[in-house]
């Protein structure tokens, strides 16, 4: 029968075509304007790894002195040189990779491209293999590399299209900040979203385009990016301290059982350092999931949330709308619904044929509501924000505006459908 | 086929209670062809939808081919009124948004049969009614006469046992309606039960029995068969 109702739907809508159109609207702006909210949060709250987030885990220690020290703090959102050194040594995690954004300018061998400054990212080798960065040419530099100062490098696709025009740049020479760099790996596409290995360079900033050994950047003294806390005696001039935090420490830990044993680890690493006087405070750590990471940093921009209960309520009232103009439509109809009755339509059948029919203008509605909300991304991309340039609705959401247009129309629906299915049939049969 | 014991149908408002049908019997055997009658507002049409289940009662028993319907739930009611019952109305009562080849498939629609079986009852019926070339055409288009006539054979297509006919001629000219009443008086020939409410007498006279409503009662019930009244003398003795 749904085929049956569908037709009838369809004839039903040609019937009175401003009324159709009114509900129509209706369903279209609330759709367009939650869509684009619900996109924009989808799209800032997502799982930029989802087929490895379950296992990274962002350890945070607490090394401060005592100073504004109070019940229940928060360590620091960084580690310092000397805690993310010593927990690389150590090596408890399956994979674990030390940290920090940074700045290069690139000297490039072809003349027709100006020196141009570009965000780097120093870090040890395990950032590639537990992040799932992928290569569309070479590798990553190998453990050793990692120990001994070489000058290696690994571009970004962006750096490599614009350096090389895409070619195969490996074993080519690159020369940033007056040294030269051996190109070992080019990346192919990537950009986590959001920026979740270093929030503090952005929550929703590019990747970065070069990649460094992490120690080799330091000693070079490449300048840093990204923000530093000191306390004590600690100054920005000498960081490889215990007493700044201003580096990103993660680890993947392949099984909850291992991410346990590694949070012991990180208690007893602090009382260590307790005993020892490095810390004054006692072990104060935490190790979160990524998706947990990103919830506690509170990524997505709060204004992100208004828009959206502000766009949902007004979908709410574009329904209230919807249900008046329903509830008009279907009652005007009373003689046609009274004649189906007597002609053998159940309560339930009538009752099925108007959802039908307001699932079909929920339908169009939504239609209406995918091009209103595609028009509203476009203006959010017209946005000055470093998340603007994200917000494009893909498959899932494009799925989910059906979704929500047919579903909300349908509970709009719900009133009206049933008080005409309620109607006695003999009344309307006279007035038919 | 009919069958109604000490029937009421009361209508109730906080300050008065209305009967429209009182301690009301009738009997309707298989295959027979009653005309009830009577004046404005004495109970017929609630008669009609009584009979018809498009309306509950109040007290009594009503007995539709041997099964009693007081108890039936709105499912049971709907799957009985497509399958035994058909309606033709003073109003014709078409769905104006669809053809006529639409209109006489709603029964059929809900009954769940077949698209082939549809059609070949669809085109059997309109065949019947001599309206086999206006299929395609909207209600709005026919005579009030070839609106009745798709009504009948919507009423047709479903094959019932059982024909409810609320004033069938009472917005036809004499012409159009002496071809209704033969299309109707046909039905009956192949064996269907009709009960037509009607205040035309010449179509009264035409009926086997005749029931007369007066105040919700049957009141006058002939137990004799009329198969050759004759038209004429009937309106005269009502005059």
């Amino acid at each position: 029968m749904f085929g049956y109702y569908f037709e009838l739907a369809l004839c039903s809508l040609k019937r009175n075509k401003v009324l159709t159109a009114l509900m129509v609207l209706a369903i279209a702006l609330g759709i367009g304007a939650s869509m684009t909210t619900l996109t924009v949060l989808h799209v800032l709250s997502g799982d930029p790894l989802p087929d490895k987030s379950a296992k990274l885990y962002y350890p945070q220690l607490d090394p401060r002195d005592l100073s504004g020290m109070h019940p229940g703090a928060e360590p620091p959102n960084q580690v310092s040189w000397m805690d993310g050194m010593n927990l690389l040594k150590a090596g408890r995690a399956d994979r674990q990779a030390l940290m920090t954004g940074g700045a290069v300018a690139i000297q490039p061998a072809e003349s027709a491209i100006d020196p141009f400054f570009e965000d780097a990212r120093f870090t040890t080798r395990d950032f590639f293999s537990m992040f799932d960065v992928p290569f569309q040419y070479g590798h990553a530099w190998g453990k050793a590399e990692d120990d001994n100062d070489a000058r290696l490098v690994v571009l970004s696709q962006r750096i490599n299209d614009k350096l090389f025009g895409g070619v195969d740049s490996t074993g080519k020479t690159l020369r940033m900040g007056g040294k030269d760099f051996r190109i070992v790996g080019v990346l192919d596409s990537w950009r986590p979203t959001p920026h979740f290995y270093d929030l503090t360079t952005g929550n929703y900033s590019e990747s970065e385009g070069v990649y460094l050994p992490l120690l080799t950047a330091i000693d070079l003294k490449f300048p840093f990016n990204g923000s530093r806390d000191c306390w004590g005696n600690g100054t920005n001039a000498d960081m490889k301290t215990g007493l700044c935090t201003w580096m990103q420490f993660w680890v993947q830990l392949d099984t909850p059982a291992k991410a346990s044993a590694y949070k012991q680890f990180l208690i007893n690493y602090s009382s260590q350092q307790k005993s020892l006087g490095v810390y004054q405070r006692e072990p104060n750590v935490r190790l979160r999931g990524l998706m947990q990471w990103l919830d506690y940093s509170k990524v997505v921009p709060s204004d992100v949330h208004l828009q959206l209960w502000l766009a949902l309520g007004f979908l709410v009232v574009c329904l209230v709308n919807t249900v008046g103009l329903m509830l008009a439509k279907f009652l005007r109809r009373s003689g046609e619904l009274g004649v189906r009755r007597a002609l053998g339509a159940s309560r339930g059948s009538v009752f099925a044929q108007l959802l039908v029919e307001a699932g079909t203008v929920g339908l169009v509605g939504g239609i209406g509501g995918l091009l209103l909300a595609v028009l509203g991304l476009w203006f959010v991309r017209m946005q000055p924000s470093d998340y603007a340039a994200l917000a494009h609705l893909d498959l899932p959401m494009l799925a989910a505006t059906f979704f929500l247009a047919v579903s909300a129309t349908l509970v709009a629906g719900l009133l009206p459908a049933w008080r005409a299915c309620v109607l006695a049939p003999a009344p309307q049969l006279k007035a038919a | 086929m009919l069958k109604m014991n000490h029937l009421s149908k009361v209508y109730r408002t906080e300050v008065v209670e209305t009967y429209a049908l009182r301690d009301f019997n009738i009997d309707v055997k298989e295959g027979e062809f009653v005309a009830v009658t009577g004046p404005s507002g004495s109970g017929k049409t609630t008669f009609l939808t009584i009979a018809g289940l498009l309306e509950t009662f109040s007290g009594g028993e009503y007995h539709l081919d041997g099964i009693e319907v007081s108890q039936l739930n709105d499912n049971a009611r709907s799957k009985i009124r497509n399958e035994k019952i058909g309606f033709i109305f003073q109003a014709f009562n078409l769905i104006p948004d669809l053809n006529v080849y639409d209109n006489i498939e709603v029964p059929l629609r809900y009954r769940g049969m077949k698209g082939a079986e549809r059609k070949q009852r669809i085109m059997d019926s309109l065949e019947r009614v001599g309206l086999s070339s206006r299929a395609k055409h909207y209600p709005a288009e026919l005579s009030g006469g070839q609106q009745q006539r798709v009504a009948i054979a919507r009423a047709l297509a479903g094959s019932p046992r059982l024909l409810l006919a609320d004033e069938p001629t009472g917005n036809l000219d004499t012409q159009m309606a002496r071809g209704v009443l033969e299309l109707i008086e046909d039905i009956h020939r192949d064996g269907a039960t009709i009960v037509m409410v009607t205040h035309d007498p010449e179509l009264a006279a035409r009926a086997q029995r005749n029931v007369h409503i007066i105040d919700g009662q049957v009141v006058d019930l002939s137990e004799e068969p009329r198969f050759h009244s004759h038209p004429e003398e009937t309106t005269q003795s009502q005059r």
